[in-house]
């Protein structure tokens, strides 16, 4: 199953970034084969809308859940009405949250947990 | 004959400004165009005899002629439309956020299935009325609206060419201002002598000589800080159009929301010699 988790760089050693919609990379991944794809975000430093264009982007690339820190209200709509299951508050590595979320031990969230804009820094 | 009140940052004595020159004048409008937190009100009790809702077109899409082909989010400057296309036999999905949008029609003109409709929604108010002589006009923006620029507008567009427009500007040096202070015949930029009033002074300069704009400074509670600005103003032939002294009376008729020329006649000469230094200064 392909996931996403946001991140500082391009490798599975990388620091999750804890921003969704402005993060450095999206590290795109299958679960089960563990082969990924580093997508780097274009809309990191947009004006506003990065969340949704995020957003956007992984319903384009089929994931079907995403591991990152926080979501504002955008992209909780976005990633939502896209179906794709949403983990928050993940820190570590890429590798060490893939683990986390092989193991079942996270729970989907049920709404955005900071408010609009709070990438933008 | 329209005059902007303007200042780089908030707090400077821009409203005290706008309406003491309003009540100086003898044929006058105010437009308080800080739509944000609209205040000239406070002073001037206008009696409200219109109130007119304001509103900005936002896209409404019928689900059942999109493709969900995804070009109305491509168009979209300012990302306020996700298209989340068909998967796997799902339905795809568009979803519009009414409070990024800037309604410039983009997305329905260039929808290949025409199944975008352009409806209203209402972001604020135009309040028009009357204070003593003053006409008066204001917009309050709703609560959690962000988009005031299209508010202003149409506040604006309640200029009455036969009197003297006072143009209260939102304070700072974004879209908002600029959307205010544009069309205006003079500015009055209204600063504090401290170094951060220089600095946003600058920068209100710097928009002002873009827009190609006349200007003056009037430089409130004149006596405290340095002559950094005295400085600049002179060096950059800029009018140093009047000066306001730091005064407890004048903070306390301020508090209870006095106009100042009312307690305070000198300063409606003061406020008359300044309109007539602008009248001159853009013949
Ligand atoms: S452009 Fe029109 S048809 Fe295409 S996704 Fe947008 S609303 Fe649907
Ligand atoms: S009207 Fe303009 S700003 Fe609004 S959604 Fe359409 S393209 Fe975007």
């Amino acid at each position: 199953m392909k996931i996403c988790i946001t991140s500082e760089g391009n490798t599975l050693d990388s620091l999750v970034d804890p921003r969704f919609g402005r993060c450095r990379y999206f590290i795109i991944v299958d679960s089960d084969t563990i082969i990924f794809e580093a997508v780097e975000n274009a809309s990191a430093a947009a004006g506003g809308g990065a969340g949704i264009q995020a957003g956007q982007l992984m319903a384009a690339k089929g994931v079907k859940a995403v591991l990152t820190g926080n979501v504002g209200p955008n992209a909780f709509q976005t990633l939502s009405a896209a179906g794709i299951d949403i983990f928050t508050g993940i820190t570590g590595t890429v590798k060490e949250a893939i683990d986390k979320f092989k193991q079942g031990s996270l729970k989907a969230e049920a709404g955005p947990t900071v408010s609009s804009h709070s990438g933008m820094k | 004959m329209i005059i902007s009140i303007a200042s780089g940052k908030g707090g400077t004595g821009k409203t005290t400004v706008a309406v003491n020159l309003a009540l100086s004048l003898d044929n006058a409008q105010l437009l308080d165009c800080d739509v944000e937190e609209p205040n000239a009100h406070i002073f001037l009790n206008p009696i409200i005899s219109d109130k007119i809702p304001a509103y900005v077109p936002v896209p409404e899409i019928d689900k059942d002629k999109c493709t969900y082909c995804g070009k109305c989010a491509e168009v979209c400057a300012y990302h306020a439309i996700a298209v989340i296309p068909a998967n796997n036999g799902k339905k795809g999905n568009v979803l519009v956020f009414p409070h990024l949008c800037h309604g410039c029609g983009a997305c329905s003109l260039l929808c290949p299935a025409d199944a975008i409709k352009e409806v209203k929604k209402e972001i604020g108010v135009v309040e028009v009325g009357d204070s003593g002589d003053i006409q008066f006009v204001h917009g309050i923006l709703n609560v959690g609206e962000i988009m005031s620029p299209p508010l202003i507008r149409q506040v604006k567009q309640y200029i009455n060419p036969t009197r003297t427009a006072i143009i209260d500007a939102p304070p700072g040096t974004t879209c908002p201002v600029i959307e205010a202070v544009k069309g205006s015949d003079f500015c009055i930029l209204v600063t504090e002598p401290t170094p951060f009033g220089l600095y946003d002074l600058k920068l209100a300069v710097e928009v002002l000589n873009k827009l190609t704009i006349p200007f003056g400074v009037v430089i409130n509670r004149s006596d405290i800080g340095d002559d950094k600005t005295e400085i600049y103003c002179r060096e950059h032939n800029i009018p140093d159009l009047m000066r306001i002294p730091f005064d407890r009376e004048i903070a306390e008729l301020y508090s209870k929301g006095i106009p100042l020329v009312k307690e305070k006649k000198e300063y409606k000469t003061g406020f008359n010699n300044l309109y007539k230094t602008i009248l001159k200064s853009i013949k």
